[in-house]
């Protein structure tokens, strides 16, 4: 515990000191969303209509953006190497990893969903929706990214690769969570996606540690 | 040249205008504690047998044995390309063997390699400092990450002569300055164990002798050594044995 501590708090330093890596993908969402009432033009109910889907797609490109320099900075500078040397001390780094990641790129979004709703004319029960699949969505997004990044760390240029690796991941989430607006914006319950939403979020929270650990220690090795 | 002194120099150095706060360093208290580990004399820490290892279809070296015993240093020498490093890799256990087998304490590595990793310090050819972090804020990570609580870092850091930059990102210091900064984990480990690739890259004389001498203090704890180096050993040790890679194609 005593080292999850301080090796999240390491990374907290890290996203303090380099703030272009967590702010673009952030303002990449932003901006995404603000140019597609400009560009569809402003007819309230065309927004409404697209809006899950939009939300969404765009919210799975901007963590896309973050995860490539998760892990590369440690990669080069042999923190990684020699973590794995230890053993032990592998399991609080990849957790540290995971929350942080969620704090600087799944957290943003989250708070930044009433200007989305404003910018997408989201009535307030699919905002309701929106927040919930935004929540529950977000830290699924980290998790799947923090383990293409794990699995892609020593390839030079792995960003592609680590976009094919990792969208047909995101697609479950897609269609639920864009499923769970529409079915509230037409005022249906909307608990079953939802529930599998979490149910998604449970299972990758119990394996994406192992199978982050195992590609940390192929890949050094 | 004592150690306070070496720290005594630094501290009246000037790095352009930043203005370092400096700490109070009392240079008679023994800052560093050493947790012991258990020796016993001359007991067998590590055996390889046979060992082979092949990278991009090139044989680097095959049917290589030898033992490192408590208090042992292994000096492996070599060509660049020799294998050296994925020797020291292998002895790390970040990878294994393509044939041959290790042992740790005549159990075969593969059933002991948990007791191993606690026992063992490895610091490889990258320095494993984080541009973007102080000096102390890497060592509080390899502190955390070794399981060993804070003790004064400004005191080790000012032995090390790192006095004064302790609160600046490594990215400013020199590439000397970072290797000391990597080194500083060798003084809070309690691992008897230790694997080194380039310890003396980029450090001057004094850093140097200074590393060799407390090389000497863990062996004489019962400590094992095994590193790479281009350069010859200055001190006199009298447990060091040299493996000389040769190159080949």
């Amino acid at each position: 515990m005593v080292a999850l501590a301080t090796f999240l708090q390491r990374e907290l330093r890290l996203l303090a000191r380099q703030k272009a890596d967590w702010l673009n993908p952030v303002l990449f969402f932003v901006i995404v969303l603000s140019l597609f009432p400009l560009g569809i033009g402003p007819e309230p109910n065309l927004l409404r209509i697209i809006a899950p889907g939009v939300i969404w797609i765009a919210a799975l490109l901007s963590v896309l953006l973050a995860a490539e320099r998760l892990f590369k900075d440690d990669y080069r500078n042999g923190v990684l190497e020699q973590l794995v040397a230890t053993r032990q001390a592998l399991w609080p780094f990849v957790f540290a990893k995971l929350i942080s990641n969620w704090l600087s790129t799944g957290l943003p979004l989250v708070l930044l969903s009433p200007l989305v709703a404003l910018l997408l004319n989201v009535d307030s029960a699919s905002f309701l929706a929106m927040l919930l699949t935004l929540l529950l969505g977000t830290p699924l997004l980290s998790l799947l990214s923090v383990l293409g990044a794990a699995l892609t760390v020593s390839a030079d240029k792995g960003g592609i690769l680590l976009a094919l690796l990792i969208l047909p991941l995101y697609i479950p989430l897609l269609i639920f969570a864009s499923a769970a607006m529409e079915a509230a914006a037409m005022a249906l319950p909307y608990y079953g996606q939802l529930a599998i939403m979490l149910a998604m979020l449970l299972v990758a929270l119990a394996l994406v540690p192992f199978a982050v650990n195992s590609a940390l220690k192929i890949n050094v090795s | 040249m004592a150690l306070s002194d070496i720290s005594r120099f630094v501290l009246l150095r000037q790095y352009g205008n930043m203005r370092p706060i400096f700490p109070v360093v009392d240079s008679k208290r023994p800052v560093i504690k050493h947790q012991p580990f258990s020796v016993i004399v001359g007991q067998e820490l590590l055996q390889a047998q046979a060992l082979s290892c092949i990278r991009q279809d090139r044989v680097l070296f095959e049917q290589l044995s030898f033992t490192v015993r408590a208090g042992d240093i292994l000096q492996v020498a070599g060509k660049n390309g020799a294998g050296k490093s994925s020797l020291l890799r292998l002895l790390a256990g970040l990878s294994a063997p393509d044939e041959g087998t290790l042992h740790y304490r005549s159990q075969p590595l593969s059933d002991v390699v948990d007791d191993y990793a606690a026992n063992l310090c490895f610091i490889g050819h990258q320095s494993g400092i984080h541009e973007q972090l102080t000096a102390l804020e890497n060592l509080a990570f390899w502190r955390a990450a070794a399981g060993v609580p804070q003790p004064d870092d400004y005191a080790l850091l000012a032995q090390l002569g790192l006095a004064g930059l302790e609160d600046i990102p490594c990215n400013m210091l020199s590439a000397g300055q970072q290797r000391r900064v990597s080194l500083a984990r060798l003084w809070f480990t309690s691992c008897q164990v230790w694997i080194l690739d380039e310890p003396f890259t980029a450090l001057d004389q004094s850093a140097i002798a200074m590393l060799q001498q407390y090389f000497l203090q863990h062996l004489n704890r019962g400590g094992a050594i095994v590193l790479t180096t281009h350069q010859n050993l200055t001190l006199q040790y009298n447990s060091l044995t040299t493996l000389e890679l040769a190159y080949r194609w």
